[in-house]
C-alpha cells in the first residue's frame, strides 16, 4: 500500500508521517509540492507544520500549490487524504473539507496531550480502532479552534461528519466549536483532524494509539485497491 | 558671531572609530596590524569583530583554562559547536548561546532570533537539529515589565522552534530581581549527525568558489553584536530596538534542509552560518580557520534594499543566511539544490592564498580576481579580525562582602556546629506548600505548553519532571539532555555556583542512567572593565574547569555574555551549563516519578548541608551566618557512578535529583507526578529547615523495589556512597515524621494543633505546584 506524504515547504511533520506510515505496513513515498503528481500513491497525507510559512493565514496558500490539484483529482475519484493539523487547514482552506480553524480560544501555542472520542469507526480512517476507545494523541497547534455557524454545525452533525470530539479528563484545548477535533468530508474519503497521530505510534513516545489510524489508512487502502 | 568663534563654540567632531565602539588604543592596534591607518569601512569591520561578542577580547585568555579533550570529542572550542561520537558512526552536536541583550529590547525577536541562530550552528556541524532547550532568567514575576519579557520570550522561542520544526524540551525557568532590566535568554540546541558528514567552518583550497545562500542582506541588526551584547544597559537601550535582528522560522526551516541536503550530497567543503557581524565575521573566520584569504564581490552580494553603503551590507546581520565553500565544478548543483527549496544562492568571492580579506566593488572576473577597473575597498588580514584580534588582560578583585565559600573536596564543619544559626520554629508542610508553589519551583505547564515538545516523534520524556530524553531512531539508545545554573549560590561565590551548576547538570543526567558525555556553558556576568565583575567570570572560569576535570567531562564550546548589568547594578552571576548524556538501553531509563506502592523510598549520597542560596533561604530570609552548602565533586563523580550503574542494573523503580527546594521537594514532586504518596522518617539535626530545604549537592531520592534493595545498597556501600532508608511509596498523602532533636520545644512554642511534621494531601501539593506559575504572573490559571 502506497501512502504518499506531501511535503511543503515549511511542511515539519512529513519526515514523522513517513515512518508512521512504515510503522503501519504501508509504503512510504515523500511528494514534493511542484509536482502534481501522485507518484501511485493511494492514499495521500497533508502533514503538520507552516506550509509556505502560513503566511496570510494558516493553509490558506498550500491550496495553491500543484501538487494540490493532483491532491484535488484523488479526491475527486474517491481516493483517500488525510490532513493532519496543518494538513486539516490546508483541508479546510482548499474546502475539502468542511469548516474553518480559527485562533485558538487562549490565544497562544497550544502543546499538550489530549484524549479524543471516535464518533465513528466506520470510516476508512478509523476501522481499526476498536468501538468505544478513547485514543491519546498530542495537539501543537496556534489555530485549530474549530468554527462553524451553528446551523452548519448541526447539519455536520446529522450527517454524522464529526469523527473525533476532544474528551475529559484534558478536554477541548482550543475552543473548538462542540469539541470537535476532526471530521469528514460528506463523502466519507476525505479527513482532517488537529491532533497528531503520528507522533503516537509507538509505546515508547507515551502512545500507540495513532498507529490505529495509520493501520486503518493502511487496511483499508488495501481493501479499496482490491475492489 | 564670527567664523572662528563659531568653530570654536562647536563641540569637535567624535572620531568616527568612537562612534563604532572602538577605543583610541584599539585603533592604534588596528593601525600597527594593517602597516596604516584603516579606511572607514575596515573600520566598520574591525568595529564588529573586535567587539567583545565576537572576538572575546576579555574572555579568550581565561577560556583556555577550561579541559577541551574528552572520549569522543570530534569538535570541540572553536568550532561552531562541539560535537562528540557516540558510536555506530553517530555523532551529536551541541552549544548553549546567549541572546540576552536583543531579548530585552525585542522579547519576541531577540528570542526568536536566538533559537535560529542556534539551530545554525548546530546545521553548519552537518547534524540536523532535534532539541531546543532554553535557560530564561528575570526578574521577579509581579513587575509588569517583567510580564511582559516573560509573554514575548516565551513565545518567541515557541513561534520560532515550533515552526521550525524543532521540538523544545526542556530548559530552566529562574525569577530574581537581579535580572530585572537585563533578563537571561540562553539557548541550546542540539542536534544529530552522521560522523562522516561532519563539516568544518572553514574555507579551504584557494580558487573554491564562496557562496552565500538564504534571505538577502538588509539594514536589519545593523551592529547588533558590538552594540547590544558589548555594552552595559541604558535608558537609551529602547532605541536601540533597530540593531535587532528580526527572525524568519519559514526560512530559516528551508534554510536547514537545503544545508542539510548540501552536506549529504557532499557539496560543499566548509559551512559557516551568518550571525553577528554578518559577512565579514563569516568570510574572515572562515578564512583563518583554513589559513586562506577571501576576495568578496561585494557587487554579487543580494540586497532587500537600496541605497546600502558597503560597511552596511558587510556587517548587516541580517537572518537565516549561510555561507559555503564550494569547489567551482559543484557551483551549478550548489545552486539547484537551493532553488529547489526555494533561497537564493550567489557566487559573492574566491578563496584565496594570501590570507587577506578584500572587498572588491566592481566585479571578479572569471578566474576570480578583481576585474579590470574594479576597487579594492578593504583589505584586512583574515587573522587580524579574528585569531590575532585585541586581547585585553583585565584586572579582577573580589567584592568586599562575598563570603570565603568552602571549596570542592574540602570538608567544611557540618553546619549545625555554626554558632548562632537561628533556629527556624515553623511548620514544614505550610513552607512545602509555599516552596511547591514558588515561581522557581512550581509547574512550567504555562512555559512548556506553548513549545512544541514532540514534533520529530523522537520526544520519549519532554518538559518539566528534569532532563530530557530523545530517542536515537534505529538504535537502543537515548539521548539524555539538560541545562542549569545555580545563580542564587554564585551570587554568594560564583565559584561554587558554576562548580555546583556542572555537579546539577551531569546529575540530572545521570539520575536517568545515562553517561554525561559533555558540556557546554554560556556565562553571563558583567561589565568586563569592572575588576569585580571580572573577578566573577574568573572564578566561575575556575568552577567550571576543576568541576569539568574531576567528573572527566570535556567542555566543547559555549558562549560568553558581558555588560549584562543596568544602571541597578550586575545580575547574579550566572554560569548556564548544558549536559548531553548517552543511554546504551532507553529501556532501562530511569524517570523521577514515584512508581508503585510499596517501593522503598532511599536517599543517595551525602554532602556538606547549608541553606544559603536555597529557595528556602529566599522566603524565609537568609541569615548572615548561613552558608552555602559545600561541593564535594569526588562525592559527586561517585553518585553519579551508582546512579549510572544502578539503572543499567535495572535496579531503580525512579530517580530523581535533589536541588532546588531540597529533600522535600524532591519527595514531594515523585508524589505529585505519580499521584502517589509516601511515609518517611527523616532525622533531622538542630534546623530541621536545613534536612528539608537545604540544596546541598550530590544526592538523589531513589526508589526501588523492596527486593531490590539490597542490591543497590551493596552497589552503594562498593563505591564508598552513603544510602539511607527513608520510608516507603503509598498512601495519599506525604508523610515526613521528623525524628530527633528538631521538634523539641518548637510545637509548645507556636501553641498546640501545629504539627511538626509534614503531613499533606497529594492532592494540595498538586494544587500548589500546578497553580505557582500562572498566579505569579497574574494569568488566569
Amino acid at each position: 500500500m502506497r501512502v504518499g506524504v506531501v511535503v511543503f515547504p515549511g511542511s515539519n511533520c512529513d519526515r514523522d508521517a513517513l515512518h508512521a506510515v512504515e510503522l503501519a505496513g504501508g509504503e512510504p513515498v515523500a511528494l514534493w509540492h511542484e509536482e502534481p503528481d501522485l507518484h501511485g500513491a493511494q492514499v495521500v497525507i497533508l502533514p503538520g507544520g507552516f506550509a509556505y510559512g502560513d503566511y496570510l493565514r494558516a493553509g490558506v496558500l498550500a491550496r495553491f500549490s500543484p501538487v494540490m490539484s493532483a491532491v484535488r483529482d484523488h479526491a475527486a475519484r474517491g481516493g483517500l487524504v488525510l490532513g493532519i493539523c496543518n494538513g486539516f487547514q490546508v483541508l479546510a482552506e482548499a474546502g475539502l473539507v468542511p469548516g474553518a480553524l480559527l485562533r485558538n480560544a487562549s490565544l497562544r501555542f497550544e502543546h499538550r496531550w489530549v484524549r479524543l472520542t471516535v464518533e465513528r469507526t466506520d470510516t476508512p480512517f478509523t476501522r481499526a480502532v476498536p468501538p468505544g476507545m478513547t485514543l491519546r494523541l498530542p495537539v501543537a497547534h496556534g489555530e485549530g479552534n474549530f468554527f462553524l455557524p451553528e446551523d452548519q454545525l448541526d447539519a455536520l452533525e446529522a450527517r454524522r461528519g464529526v469523527v473525533f470530539r476532544y474528551a475529559a479528563p484534558e478536554g477541548n484545548p482550543n475552543g473548538s466549536a462542540r469539541d470537535i477535533a476532526g471530521v469528514i468530508d460528506a463523502r466519507g474519503t476525505v479527513c482532517g483532524l488537529m491532533p497528531h497521530p503520528e507522533r503516537a505510534a509507538e509505546p515508547l513516545l507515551g502512545s500507540a494509539d495513532g498507529l490505529l489510524l495509520m493501520r486503518s489508512l493502511v487496511g483499508s487502502g488495501l481493501a479499496s485497491a482490491a475492489a | 558671531m564670527t567664523a572662528v568663534q563659531a568653530a570654536v563654540a562647536a563641540p569637535p567632531p567624535i572620531p568616527l572609530h568612537r562612534l563604532l565602539g572602538l577605543t583610541d588604543d584599539e585603533l592604534a592596534a588596528i593601525g600597527a596590524r594593517l602597516g596604516r591607518a584603516p579606511n572607514d569601512l575596515e573600520l566598520a569591520m574591525f568595529s564588529v569583530m573586535w567587539s567583545e561578542h565576537c572576538s572575546y577580547k576579555s574572555s579568550r585568555p581565561w577560556l583556555r583554562r577550561l579541559p577541551g579533550a574528552g572520549r569522543g570529542v570530534v569538535a570541540g572550542q572553536g568550532e561552531n559547536a562541539g560535537v562528540i561520537s557516540i558510536g555506530d558512526g553517530l555523532a551529536v552536536a551541541f552549544k548553549l548561546e546567549s541572546h540576552n541583550h536583543p531579548s530585552a529590547v525585542e522579547p519576541y525577536q531577540g528570542a526568536a532570533t536566538g533559537v535560529g541562530g542556534i539551530l545554525r550552528d548546530i546545521c553548519t556541524m552537518g547534524a540536523r537539529p532535534i532539541a531546543v532547550l532554553d535557560a530564561l532568567k528575570f526578574g521577579a514575576p509581579d513587575d509588569e515589565q517583567t510580564r511582559h519579557l516573560v509573554r514575548g520570550v516565551v513565545r518567541g522561542v515557541g513561534g520560532y522552534g515550533n515552526c521550525v520544526g524543532v521540538p523544545t524540551v526542556g530548559g530552566e525557568l529562574v525569577f530574581d530581581p537581579s535580572y530585572r532590566d537585563n533578563p537571561l535568554v540562553n539557548v541550546m540546541a542540539v542536534g544529530l549527525l552522521e560522523e562522516r558528514h561532519l563539516t568544518r567552518a572553514a574555507a579551504p583550497g584557494p580558487g573554491n568558489a564562496v557562496v552565500l545562500f538564504g534571505s538577502a542582506t538588509g539594514r536589519d541588526g545593523i551592529g547588533g553584536a558590538s552594540v547590544l551584547a558589548s555594552a552595559t544597559f541604558d535608558e537609551t537601550s529602547a532605541a536601540k530596538r533597530p540593531t535587532v535582528q528580526v527572525g524568519d522560522p519559514f526560512a530559516e526551516k528551508l534554510l536547514i534542509e537545503a544545508s542539510l541536503e548540501l552536506i549529504a550530497a557532499g557539496l560543499v567543503d566548509g559551512l559557516q552560518d551568518l550571525g553577528a557581524a554578518g559577512i565579514t565575521c563569516a568570510v574572515s573566520e572562515t578564512a583563518d580557520r583554513a589559513g586562506t584569504g577571501i576576495v568578496v564581490d561585494l557587487d554579487a552580494i543580494p540586497r532587500r534594499e537600496t541605497g546600502m553603503t558597503p560597511a552596511e551590507v558587510m556587517i548587516s546581520e541580517s537572518q537565516e543566511r549561510m555561507l559555503a565553500i564550494v569547489r567551482p565544478a559543484r557551483v551549478a548543483e550548489v545552486a539547484a539544490v537551493c532553488r529547489r527549496w526555494g533561497i537564493t544562492a550567489t557566487v559573492i568571492g574566491r578563496v584565496t592564498d594570501d590570507g587577506a580579506i578584500r572587498v572588491v566593488a566592481g566585479g571578479l572576473d572569471g578566474s576570480g580576481r578583481p576585474a579590470a577597473g574594479a576597487a579594492e575597498l578593504a583589505r584586512i588580514p583574515a587573522a587580524a579580525l579574528t585569531s590575532d584580534a585585541i586581547v585585553y588582560q583585565r584586572e579582577t578583585r573580589p567584592p568586599v562582602h562575598e563570603r570565603g565559600a568552602p571549596a570542592p573536596g574540602v570538608r567544611q564543619e557540618l553546619i549545625e556546629s555554626e554558632p548562632g544559626l537561628p533556629e527556624r520554629g515553623m511548620d514544614p508542610g505550610a513552607v512545602l506548600l509555599a516552596l511547591l508553589g514558588h515561581p522557581n519551583l512550581c509547574s512550567r505547564a504555562w512555559v512548556t505548553t506553548q513549545y512544541d515538545e514532540t514534533v520529530g516523534a523522537d520526544t520519549v520524556e519532554a518538559g518539566e519532571h528534569g532532563a530530557a530524553v530523545l530517542r536515537v531512531r534505529g538504535t537502543p539508545w537515548g539521548l539524555v539532555m539538560a541545562t542549569d545554573a545555580c545563580a542564587a549560590v554564585a551570587a554568594l561565590d560564583p565559584y561554587l555556583g558554576a562548580a555546583m551548576a556542572v555537579a546539577e547538570c551531569t546529575r540530572n543526567v545521570a539520575v536517568t542512567g545515562a553517561r554525561p558525555l559533555g558540556v557546554t556553558d554560556c556565562l553571563n556576568y558583567g561589565d568586563p572593565g569592572r575588576p569585580e565583575a571580572f573577578w566573577a567570570f574568573t572564578e566561575a572560569i575556575r568552577g567550571v574547569a576543576d568541576a569539568c576535570r574531576a567528573l572527566e567531562m570535556p567542555v566543547t564550546g559555549g558562549n560568553v555574555s558581558f555588560y549584562n548589568e543596568s544602571a541597578r547594578g550586575a545580575i547574579a552571576p550566572t554560569a548556564q551549563i548544558g549536559v548531553v548524556g548517552l543511554l546504551e538501553d532507553i529501556d532501562r531509563r530511569v524517570g523521577p516519578v514515584f512508581r508503585s506502592a510499596g517501593d522503598v523510598i532511599g536517599l543517595l549520597g551525602s554532602t556538606t548541608p547549608g541553606l544559603a542560596g536555597s529557595v528556602y533561604a529566599g522566603l524565609a530570609g537568609a541569615s548572615l551566618d548561613d552558608r552555602p552548602p559545600g561541593l564535594d565533586l569526588a562525592r559527586e563523580r561517585d553518585l553519579q557512578a551508582v546512579l549510572i550503574e544502578a539503572a543499567a542494573q535495572g535496579l531503580l523503580a525512579s530517580a530523581q535529583d535533589v536541588s532546588g527546594g531540597g529533600l522535600a521537594v524532591a519527595l514531594a514532586e515523585g508524589c505529585i507526578w505519580s499521584g502517589l504518596g509516601a511515609q518517611l522518617d527523616l532525622a533531622v539535626g538542630s534546623t530541621p529547615a536545613l534536612e528539608l530545604f537545604g540544596e546541598a549537592p550530590s544526592r538523589a531520592v531513589v526508589s526501588t523495589t523492596p527486593k531490590a534493595w539490597e542490591r543497590l545498597a551493596d552497589l552503594a556501600a562498593g563505591r564508598g556512597v552513603p544510602l539511607e532508608r527513608m520510608g516507603r511509596v503509598g498512601g495519599d498523602r506525604l508523610r515526613i515524621r521528623l525524628i530527633g532533636l528538631a521538634a523539641t520545644g518548637a510545637a509548645e512554642e507556636r501553641g498546640a494543633g501545629v504539627a511538626d511534621d509534614v503531613d499533606v494531601p497529594v492532592g494540595a501539593l498538586q494544587h500548589a505546584w500546578a497553580a505557582g506559575l500562572p498566579r505569579a504572573l497574574g494569568e488566569a490559571a
